[in-house]
């Protein structure tokens, strides 16, 4: 299970920097749905099956078809992976890597100080339990996210809407 | 035989193994095989003859058509973005063969006893996805573009629907694992309480496999073979099986979920499920055979329309029934 996990966290990783670094952005989709599925798989490995399934239906599954959905209709060429590749020079990424690097070892540091997360593959969170949690002590969140939900909806609604048509 | 390394879970795993192989041989060379059926089951309704020629009743037909694949060339465009239209055929023909390792054939045959089955089944299903549009993109092609998109017009349409058309089968069975549910149908199959989801889950599977009438990503009428066009040879072969394993499998999963899957009366459970899944394969061919094709927007319009609402409503009215009666009931 250990080695499920480091196996996929090295994919997701790897993947992750590829999504930046590629000049192509079908190619960067492709590596993003990589990366998602590697983190689906980091979600098995630990326990939770359910998270897991959940990521590659809703992440990799649907959002990711209308990321590609768009930039399909596009149509970019190979004149738009030169820009993308003059985009990507030192003086654009230092800064915002340094401060990711901050963030990086900031989360080391509690991760490796606190150190009192549950062990990998210890014990499984079904969907029964997932769904007891959500509607039992976090039903209030629940509801604040399904008015949220709505709320961006109706939005959704106003702007696609028609002016002609009155 | 050496009993110091032929430990009985040694033998278990490779029973285990033996079963998977069968399985995935059965589903591939019966997927294979259904190019055949299909044609000829359609001639049959037509009043033609069909493809009778090679062998008794052209039963060999499928071996010659294999050949002349094999010899054809195997050709990739100059023109075609070379990572994504290799990816594209693996992805169409094994994703949904993937699947398959959830659906239960018999009370101890099943590939991969899941808990999360269903949703598993989800998962791969919005992967399959990818095999269309990236086809269609990476052909450098303007019909097989319009494939991809109308694949992806489709897909969002019918996902959400496909999903929530079988919470109420889930509800009811109390476990999203397939074995479970069929156990849950010993009594009364989840045709009847679930009509509703049947319906709408039958149209959602019918668009997963790409199939008539929802074949719009490859409508030749329009779009040349839409999103297939530039592939040729074997790689244009793993499309054309992967739209058959859709069907084997969506069948599968409509007997699993709604028709009692393996169980039935005097007959063994393989034979029993064998039995439904080919008769809901014919229903899948007939349907190709009498139905013309409705335009996407009118797909889009009824999955957001009329089927989402119906599968909201029978999740309602089901977790209703539920409450009232309290608990699971057949389970």
């Amino acid at each position: 299970m250990e080695l499920a996990f480091y196996s996929s966290a090295a994919v997701a990783i790897l993947a992750t920097l590829r999504v930046v670094t590629t000049g192509n952005p079908v190619h960067g989709l492709l590596y993003l749905i990589v990366s998602l599925l590697a983190v689906a798989m980091i979600f098995f490995a630990l326990g939770a099956p359910f998270a897991g399934a959940l990521e590659v239906i809703v992440y990799a599954g649907a959002i990711l078809v209308l990321f590609v959905f768009v930039v399909m209709m596009l149509n970019l060429g190979p004149e738009l992976a030169r820009q993308e590749r003059q985009w990507l020079r030192p003086a654009q990424w230092v800064g915002p890597g340094v401060l990711s690097a901050a963030l990086l070892a900031v989360l080391l540091w509690f991760l490796f100080g606190a150190g009192t997360g549950a062990l990998v593959g210890q014990g499984t969170v079904g969907p029964k339990q997932v769904g007891i949690a959500l509607f039992g002590p976090y039903l209030l969140v629940v509801e604040l996210a399904s008015l949220l939900l709505l709320a961006a909806l109706v939005a959704a609604y106003h702007l696609g809407r028609r002016e002609d048509r009155r | 035989m050496n009993p110091d390394w032929l430990t009985p879970e040694l033998i278990s795993i490779l029973i285990a193994i033996g079963k998977a192989v069968v399985i995935l041989l059965a589903v591939v060379l019966f997927a294979a095989y259904l190019s055949f059926i299909e044609r000829r089951l359609l001639a049959l309704w037509q009043d033609r003859h069909g493809p009778n020629r090679v062998g008794p009743f052209g039963i060999f037909q499928l071996i010659a058509d294999m050949i002349k694949m094999f010899f054809k060339e195997d050709w990739t465009p100059p023109f075609a973005d070379k990572l994504t239209f290799l990816l594209a055929p693996v992805i169409a023909m094994s994703a949904l063969l993937i699947a398959f390792a959830i659906v239960p054939v018999t009370p101890t045959w099943v590939v991969a006893d899941l808990d999360i089955g269903i949703l598993f089944f989800f998962a791969l299903a919005g992967l399959a996805v990818y095999a269309v549009m990236f086809a269609g993109w990476s052909s450098n092609n303007k019909y097989s573009l319009l494939g991809g998109l109308r694949s992806a017009a489709q897909t969002v349409s019918y996902e959400v629907f496909m999903g929530i058309s079988l919470m109420g089968v889930v509800a009811q069975a109390g476990s999203f694992n397939l074995g479970d549910i069929v156990e849950a149908q010993a009594d009364l199959w989840f045709i009847v309480p679930q009509f509703f989801g049947f319906l709408t889950f039958a149209l959602a599977g019918v668009a997963v496999a790409h199939r008539s009438p929802f074949d719009l990503p490859e409508a030749e009428q329009e779009l040349a073979a839409g999103y297939h066009t530039e592939y040729s040879g074997l790689k244009w072969g793993m499309f054309f099986v992967g739209e058959y394993v859709g069907v084997v499998l969506i069948s599968a999963l409509l007997v699993t979920l709604f028709l009692g899957g393996w169980q039935g009366p005097l007959l063994p459970p393989v034979v029993w499920f064998v039995l439904k899944t080919l008769f809901f394969v014919m229903l899948f061919i007939l349907l190709r055979g009498a139905l013309p094709r409705p335009r996407y927007d009118q797909i889009m319009a009824v999955g957001w329309k009329v089927c989402l609402p119906l599968t909201l409503i029978n999740l309602l009215v089901t977790g209703a029934v539920l409450l009232a009666g309290s608990g699971p009931v057949g389970s």
